[in-house]
């Protein structure tokens, strides 16, 4: 009899919690905080894209940071292929940075202005001291800028002599000098236009093929998620409100909210036809410093049978369908919701 | 009679690399009540396109080219005393921007700045204005106008603060509404909210629409017509199923084929190769060629002027509706992409 087991995930985060402090008044302590991230779960697996998706504020973002130890996360356990990341002293971290990279959204806020392209990948090999003598590293630079699509004279050249696109690619080289498994890519295409972002899309696509690299994809545009991604999940107001393989997430999406999420985004087909199955959501989304009780989204949601209970009860994340879950309590019961929209 | 009539627009700007032609011979106009749409990418020339109209290009660096010409109902706005540019700008040609933290002035409340349009360009007294502002407040949907009315900006949200901004605007009952990227700095869920609105706006009140944006699903879904920019240049210019179902320019092909679309299946994208050439050296010939699977020797030396297509009135920017064979010739470069 053969036993198969499942392999175990490269990531695996448990509750993650991050609260900033908001201080304030005469003594200098906390009297609010900011529940940036408020117990966020999920696995990721080698080679897999895991897309993370919401609005501003729902903590994507913090949520990759606080994976790498960017910032410390407040609660919950990070295990990176097994070792728990939280508990990780300064040499294992450095160790850490080797497997684990990121790649930010504006390339030039990332990107040393006085040095040259050449100077801050060499740095990079150094510190780590990677590829060798003088002559390995300039050789292992060379082949990085042709990895990533440059010309080999971009070496020479500074920052600011690149456009948006190139200066991505010099952030991909960067990220992946030093030849990671992993790589949290945060919102690495939106400040670019929309012929050069698919550029970038693909080079990351085909780098994830050839290297074998797992992302995790943190981006706010729908479309390019549902691209990238072997799996979604759905933030809002620091949780995970739905996660699903990227097909079921895109065309039956159970969630109010991801729901609201897919039907808003404006498609570039003129057919008169969409604003009509569009569920305009009313309302701003919440202060995280005093999100609602109950379920996070409950004042905003347009479900039809949203009662007290949505206020009162969190609603887990439970199981909708074949490796789909969603948080609402709503969901479990049999009702026919309105037609489907887009 | 149009509404606005463009003709020859061109607008350069001076800097340290030599003059930039950032806006080079731009013609197209607006009906009554229509709402045209210019798509193009950063630096294509939209925006300046959109100031020159209002008026609010700085000189120096930034000059309108001699032969230019911008005429709203009838009257050329060019050369325009600014006395006079300021009773046409507010009140019949009004303009909201991206950002309206920035456009809103953050020292004083909302009321105040309403209230401000209102006595400015409408000549209402102090107390009329109050009403007639909560009224506006009410009219884009913020909610409980009356205690918003004395708030400060940077007391609302971002989608609030744009409805506040759309107020201000339409305050002047203007007859053409500029609307440069409004909704670019909005989350997915209140950019619904704001196209809703505009849309809603629109019907109600019949006011011209001009949206400048990059981004083609707003244009699919709020426009009649659209030009689309490149380099300086419209390149081609259609109605909205014109553009979108049989764009005939290779750029709007390729704008089309790189945007991820939802529930597309992840086909792989198909980017436009190289960037975009640089404003103070335009491309001899057409400026799309280095980047176009199509091109030939007669694009690299000579400038396409727009040329008529199947459709009436869609024009592209193209060799090809010159010679059509190409395209089928060159096919496989289509594919390619």
């Amino acid at each position: 009899m053969v036993i198969q087991t499942e392999p175990a995930p490269l990531l695996s985060v448990r509750n993650l919690r991050k609260y900033f402090p908001i201080t304030g008044g005469i003594l200098p302590r906390a009297r609010a905080f900011v529940k940036a991230v408020d117990g966020v779960s999920f696995d990721l697996h080698r080679g897999e894209t895991l897309g993370l998706v919401g609005e501003s504020g729902c903590g994507k973002s913090t949520t990759g940071k606080a994976i790498l130890r960017l910032i410390e996360a407040t609660e919950g356990e990070i295990y990176f292929d097994g070792t728990d990341v939280r508990a990780m002293g300064s040499s294992a971290l450095r160790r850490l940075r080797r497997r684990a990279q990121v790649i930010f959204q504006d390339p030039f806020a990332s990107l040393n202005p006085r040095m040259t392209v050449g100077q801050m990948l060499d740095e990079v090999l150094k510190v780590h001291k990677l590829a060798g003598d003088r002559s390995g590293r300039r050789q292992r630079i060379r082949e990085l800028l042709d990895t990533v699509g440059l010309l080999v004279e971009s070496e020479d050249r500074y920052p600011h002599e690149f456009s948006g696109g190139q200066r991505q690619r010099i952030g991909i080289a960067r990220a992946l000098s030093v030849e990671p498994d992993f790589i949290v890519c945060d919102e690495p295409v939106s400040a670019l236009d929309v012929s050069v972002q698919a550029q970038v899309i693909n080079l990351l696509s085909d780098l994830q093929e050839r290297l074998g690299l797992t992302y995790l994809f943190i981006a706010h545009d729908l479309a390019v998620v549902e691209h990238v991604s072997d799996r979604v999940a759905v933030m809002y107001l620091g949780r995970i409100v739905e996660t699903a393989p990227v097909r079921s997430l895109y065309t039956e999406p159970k969630h109010p909210y991801t729901r609201a999420l897919l039907s808003a985004v404006p498609r570039p087909e003129p057919r008169r036809d969409h604003r009509h199955g569009r569920i305009v959501l009313e309302g701003d989304v919440p202060s995280p410093v005093s999100p609602p009780s109950g379920c996070p989204f409950h004042p905003r949601c347009w479900h039809p049978l949203k009662d007290d209970a949505c206020s009162r009860v969190t609603p887990p994340l439970e199981s909708v369908g074949e490796n789909h879950a969603a948080a609402c309590i709503k969901l479990s019961r049999d009702v026919e919701l309105p037609p489907k929209t887009g | 009679m149009p509404l606005l009539q463009v003709e020859d627009l061109s607008t350069y700007f001076s800097t340290d690399a030599g003059v930039a032609r950032a806006v080079d011979g731009v013609s197209f106009s607006i009906e009554p009540g229509e709402t045209l749409g210019i798509v193009g990418e950063s630096g294509c020339g939209k925006t300046v396109t959109s100031l020159s109209i209002m008026g609010l290009i700085a000189n120096p660096p930034g000059r309108i080219i001699a032969g230019s010409s911008i005429r709203f109902r009838g009257r050329e706005l060019v050369d325009l005393p600014e006395k006079d540019m300021r009773r046409i700008r507010g009140n019949r040609i009004a303009m909201i921007f991206q950002e309206p933290m920035t456009s809103l002035n953050p020292v004083f409340t909302i009321g105040n700045q309403i209230r401000e349009a209102l006595t400015l360009h409408r000549g209402i007294g102090r107390s009329e204005a109050r009403r007639v502002g909560i009224e506006l407040l009410r009219e884009v949907g913020i909610p409980e106008p009356e205690q918003r009315f004395a708030e400060y900006p940077h007391q609302l949200s971002g989608g609030m603060r744009q409805r506040v901004m759309i107020a201000v605007a339409l305050s002047c009952e203007p007859e053409l509404l500029i609307a440069d990227e409004p909704t670019t700095a909005l989350d997915v869920t209140i950019q619904a909210q704001i196209l809703e609105l505009l849309a809603d706006l629109r019907g109600r009140r019949g006011m011209a629409v001009l949206l400048i944006t990059h981004d083609l699903g707003v244009v699919a879904e709020v426009c009649d017509r659209v030009l689309v920019m490149y380099a300086g240049q419209i390149v081609e210019s259609g109605t909205v199923d014109e553009i979108f179902h049989r764009a005939r320019h290779p750029y709007t092909e390729g704008l089309l084929e790189s945007l991820p679309k939802l529930a597309a299946g992840g086909r792989r994208l198909h980017p436009i190769e190289g960037t975009v050439p640089n404003p103070v050296g335009w491309p001899t010939g057409c400026r799309f060629s280095s980047r176009c699977p199509y091109s030939w020797d007669r694009c690299e030396a000579y400038v396409p002027p727009l040329l008529a297509t199947e459709d009436t009135n869609h024009l592209s920017r193209c060799w090809l509706e010159d010679e059509p064979e190409r395209r089928r010739t060159s096919a496989g470069a289509g594919s390619e992409w």
